[in-house]
């Protein structure tokens, strides 16, 4: 069968799927979106994690043909979606001071370098919560969708949050501390 | 495999008529595990995504009709006060990615002993609404579950909702499981406490081959209850009728040993589960009844 849906903001069409087939498949096979990982197959792990209509689920469960005319976020599309929603909360455009420190300069070719992230995503980066990253942008995709929802995030909200999402290196602390430091520069307005 | 994807009610109803043999799709939390893992090959798969009322629900004057693909993530988030027991046992269903697909449907549609909605619907006494082409039918919740995996339902019907009383007084919702989150129940115990006609019903998960009530434990409490005048007076309940309630709760188990536990230990762990729970509601009960008189 025929599946059309939006990813990432933009119409896809995905055609001979089996009726069976999980949305996680056909995003990764059929659409070449590999971000979303394959782990557990049984929503267990979070890995697949990604937004259906906005809201967070295990893309490994939903049957393709239940995606039919919705829209998904993945991982690949996380920092647009956060520009985006950063924009219809007024906080967008070019600064001042970012116009004047612009240079003209080259990406290289390695995927994903040279791009923007989101937020979560350099907190991540930047608090080194990130070790062997198979577990990373479901997680992204879970912390983003939570510090959207709540602004300020206890602990106890994060965990909560995230509880969905194994990360079998065990680097909780520093997924912890990513996410607290991506919601500081969020009530900051960094 | 076909996917049959009806645009209302109505339609699901009439394909389910013509493919008794369709599997219903919702959340998509059991039957995906199961096509993933190749466990089922369904000749049909039927998506109710579609439908728009079994993900809504509708409050009555004393009940509320709850649609079969409510997401767990609502009932606990909007639902606490007319269903405490079963907004709590949804906050322990899996993670918070599972809680927004899957609902009480599916829940008893797979109809699984671990099934986590299943000892607060015990507990509140639901009824679960049921429908086909011939037309719709309730089935008290004591008489839904079968057999492992099996339940009431006939080969063409599909659950539509299921109609839980709103509470009248406190409940509660435990289970054991070896983290707080992504766990299927060990065991599990629901306990509501229901001031209008004096009585307390029970369930209990994960303990034989289907949800059951511990029928003995509760006229033995029902009976305690009423001789001690407790429902009126507000006493504190005594530690031997707590425990004399636990160990019928845990005669009321039939379980077996698996990767999760041993019967032994299940065995215990609801009685555990049934005086704490007992403890919990009826100190809510006696603290709003002094509330309510307005003592000092």
């Amino acid at each position: 069968m025929r599946v059309s849906f939006t990813v990432n903001g933009r119409p896809q069409e995905a055609d001979d799927v089996w009726e069976g087939e999980s949305l996680l498949y056909v995003l990764r096979e059929r659409l070449g979106l590999p971000g979303s990982k394959n782990a557990c197959e049984q929503g267990e792990c979070g890995s697949c994690t990604v937004r259906l209509d906005g809201v967070p689920v295990c893309s490994c469960l939903v049957a393709a043909g239940q995606a039919e005319g919705r829209e998904v976020v993945t991982v690949e599309g996380l920092a647009e979606y956060a520009k985006e929603r950063a924009c219809t909360t007024g906080a967008c455009g070019t600064s001042l001071d970012e116009a004047r420190r612009w240079a003209a300069k080259g990406t290289d070719s390695q995927t994903g370098e040279g791009v923007e992230l989101s937020p979560v995503q350099q907190a991540f980066i930047d608090a080194g919560a990130v070790q062997c990253g198979f577990c990373t942008p479901g997680l992204l995709v879970a912390a983003d969708e939570m510090l959207e929802r709540n602004r300020n995030p206890t602990d106890a909200d994060i965990r909560e949050a995230l509880s969905g999402n194994l990360c079998r290196c065990t680097g909780y602390e520093k997924i912890m501390d990513a996410v607290r430091l991506a919601a500081a520069r969020q009530s900051e307005g960094v | 495999m076909d996917f049959l994807r009806p645009a209302t009610w109505e339609e699901a109803l009439a394909a389910k008529a013509e493919h008794p043999t369709a599997v219903p799709i919702a959340g998509g939390t059991d039957v995906m595990v199961e096509i993933n893992f190749d466990h089922r090959r369904p000749e049909y798969l039927m998506d109710l995504n579609r439908i728009g009322e079994l993900h809504e629900w509708e409050t009555e004057d004393d009940s509320v009709r709850l649609g079969a693909s409510v997401p767990y993530s609502k009932i606990m988030e909007r639902l606490r006060t007319e269903l405490p027991g079963l907004a709590l046992a949804s906050h322990t269903v899996a993670s918070p990615q599972i809680r927004n697909r899957g609902g009480v449907g599916g829940n008893l549609g797979t109809a699984s002993p671990a099934g986590d909605a299943h000892p607060a619907l015990l507990a509140a006494g639901a009824e679960v609404e049921v429908a086909s082409v011939r037309g719709t039918r309730l089935i008290p919740i004591d008489d839904f579950y079968t057999g492992v995996k099996r339940n009431a339902l006939a080969p063409d019907e599909l659950i539509r909702a299921v109609r839980v009383k709103k509470a009248d007084g406190p409940q509660q919702y435990a289970k054991v499981g070896t983290r707080n989150a992504m766990v299927i129940a060990v065991c599990a115990f629901g306990l509501a406490l229901h001031p209008e006609t004096r009585t307390v019903r029970t369930g209990i998960g994960s303990a034989a081959p289907t949800p059951v009530r511990a029928r003995a434990a509760e006229e033995f409490l029902n009976a305690a209850l009423e001789e001690g005048g407790f429902w009126d007076n507000g006493r504190i309940i005594t530690p031997s009728l707590a425990r004399q309630f636990a160990e019928l709760c845990a005669a009321a188990c039939n379980p077996i040993d698996d990767v999760r536990g041993t019967a032994t230990y299940r065995r215990h762990a609801v009685g555990v589960l049934a005086r704490r729970t007992l403890t919990w509601t009826w100190e809510s009960y006696r603290g709003s009844a002094r509330t309510s008189k307005g003592a000092a």
